[in-house]
């Protein structure tokens, strides 16, 4: 066989084996994605018998002066802004308890691990029993326990002020541990010998975590802030589960109204313009992921 | 050494603190699917909550009386089982012809695949939701499985670990005239396990508890997969959190047994995620 006819051959074996994959990224993610685009810039809606005409930039101004969505983009930042540093400083708290190599440390890691299982539709039923309004609630006991007697029962899945911090909490506890396994790989992958040169110079614990730890840990932490703030803008299931965005849009997400528009409303159009809104959000936090990650030590 | 046997102390109150937060809501759940439904809400606010104080399985009964528990528990199944299949035999094979072989147009694609990770499923949910609505196809097992089983991130984990595969067996392989497929099949996939048992935990958590599309797309119970199910479930009245309690812990005790007996398996597939940064 001469070396021409084999790379042929193996062109053809290559594209038959690459054309499956490559045909379902085409179809169902790629076009989908084109057209979210080229839809944002139309008056499209589901059922309508008037034609499609091009609106510009119609439903991105309509979006903008929409109070729904500036409440739902302000909530995904806010949920941003408490979640990521709340569970990622937990995480990585975790990750160091678990890395000083204690007798127990797996049994410990498999409980941190399990709600990683739990599907979110879930959690939020089950959320939705600890908040259960009223004194016997769990979490208005607990409160009122933790409280010595002061805190008052509250409805806090009804509660303007509760709802959203309420779904903060049980989206960091299941959350919190996918990041902590990540970050434990990333503290066991720092050498030794660091920490050993360090002990021999002179350096404490806190020492030794903020001038070796913390700096060895860069791109694992950035990463779990990256996927963090993305998954703080993909914020749904618990919305659509435990308040439907409510109580007056305490609780309304990007992805919530775009799935009401698309879905109760049928305006495809409007919703497709609030799916590029979301796109450049996570395209944006990407970048400064990219931006800050250092790519030195990649090479393995 | 009393310094250090201090913080091991505190090391273990931490770590016992921090398991007690995250074993409270599931010992709810399990203890609460056993009693009574009165009881639940009433002893909600004390230690009563985790103490079974009469053990019975009628709520166990009750869910499958008033839902069709088994038929959703098998579309979940069915659904996940397709898209982790199927998708482990395209993405690989995908990812091998990136690796290994020589062709045309080779890195402009693998370049666009790269690009297409970044985009979540919430960016292309709605001219999905929209094709689909107009083809007819909601309410269809294929609309669940079909549009999941090619996966850019699936092909990039793929690729890293055939790109760090030694190449010799391979090249001893085809001297003997094997074909690629060939090579593909009896010798890079048996040495390339755990690539595969990653990919397969990843895909399999993504999508066994994926709530938003089958919301959408799934119109009547006949191929309603389980987060679905639980939701309506939920909202189906009258509210009765014991049968609630019980179609959760039907729900998620196999994924859990699972995890327990595979747990290094889950570990790994899932820290192997990160090395996308």
């Amino acid at each position: 066989m001469t070396i021409r006819s084999r790379t042929s051959k193996q062109s053809a074996t290559a594209l038959l084996m690459a054309i499956p994959a490559l045909a379902g990224l085409l179809l169902f993610i790629l076009l989908p994605f084109a057209a979210a685009l080229a839809l944002a810039f139309t008056d499209l809606r589901l059922g309508s018998p008037l034609p499609v005409k091009f609106v510009g930039f119609g439903q991105f101004v309509q979006l903008f002066n929409d109070p729904d969505f500036m409440r739902a983009l302000l909530n995904n930042l806010l949920f941003a802004a408490v979640v990521v540093p709340l569970q990622t400083v937990l995480a990585l708290a975790l990750a160091l308890l678990l890395n000083q190599g204690l007798p127990g440390t797996v049994a410990f890691r498999t409980l941190f691990f399990m709600p990683v299982v739990f599907p979110m539709s879930l959690v939020s039923v089950i959320w939705s029993l600890i908040y259960a309004p009223g004194p016997d609630g769990m979490m208005n006991a607990f409160l009122e326990w933790a409280s010595f007697g002061l805190w008052e029962a509250r409805d806090f899945l009804r509660d303007p002020l509760l709802a959203l911090p309420g779904i903060m909490l049980l989206s960091i506890w299941q959350g919190v541990e996918f990041q902590m396994v990540i970050l434990l790989a990333g503290l066991q992958a720092i050498p030794q010998s660091l920490y050993e040169a360090a002990a021999l110079d002179g350096a404490g614990r806190w020492q030794q975590l903020l001038h070796i730890t913390l700096p060895q840990l860069r791109n694992p932490l950035i990463f779990v802030m990256l996927i963090t703030t993305i998954l703080a803008f993909r914020l749904f299931d618990q919305v659509q589960i435990m308040t439907r965005g409510g109580p007056d849009n305490a609780t309304t997400t990007v992805i919530y109204e775009m799935v009401q528009s698309a879905f109760a409303r049928q305006q495809v159009a409007l919703a497709s313009a609030m799916t590029v809104v979301f796109f450049l959000l996570v395209l944006a936090v990407t970048w400064l992921q990219r931006r800050y990650t250092h790519h030195e030590r990649e090479m393995t | 050494m009393r310094a250090t046997r201090l913080s091991v102390l505190l090391s273990y109150l931490l770590l016992g603190g921090m398991a007690a937060l995250f074993i409270v809501p599931l010992l709810m759940m399990f203890v609460g699917s056993l009693k009574p439904d009165q009881s639940i809400l009433v002893e909600g606010g004390s230690l009563a909550a985790f103490l079974p104080s009469e053990v019975s399985l009628q709520n166990y009964a009750d869910v499958f009386r008033r839902s069709d528990f088994l038929r959703y528990f098998f579309n979940s199944l069915f659904i996940t089982g397709c898209i982790v299949s199927s998708g482990l035999l395209v993405n690989s094979m995908a990812a091998y012809a990136f690796a290994r072989l020589q062709w045309r147009g080779r890195d402009l694609l693998f370049n666009l695949v790269l690009a297409l990770m970044i985009l979540p499923f919430e960016a292309i949910a709605i001219p999905l939701f929209y094709g689909a609505s107009m083809l007819g196809l909601r309410d269809s097992f294929s609309i669940q499985i079909v549009p999941f089983i090619a996966n850019a991130f699936a092909i990039y984990l793929f690729y890293s670990f055939f790109i760090g595969m030694p190449k010799e067996l391979e090249e001893a392989a085809r001297l003997d005239g094997a074909s690629t497929l060939r090579i593909f099949f009896s010798i890079i996939m048996p040495n390339a396990k755990p690539v595969f048992a990653s990919v397969a935990i990843l895909t399999f958590l993504t999508w066994w508890g994926s709530y938003l599309w089958p919301m959408m797309v799934t119109i009547g119970p006949s191929v309603r997969p389980l987060p679905v199910a639980i939701a309506s479930f939920f909202t189906l009245p009258p509210l009765n959190w014991g049968d609630i309690l019980a179609f959760g812990v039907m729900m998620v005790l196999p994924v859990l047994l699972l995890f327990i007996i595979f747990q290094r398996w889950f570990v790994r597939g899932v820290a192997s995620s990160a090395i996308k940064g």
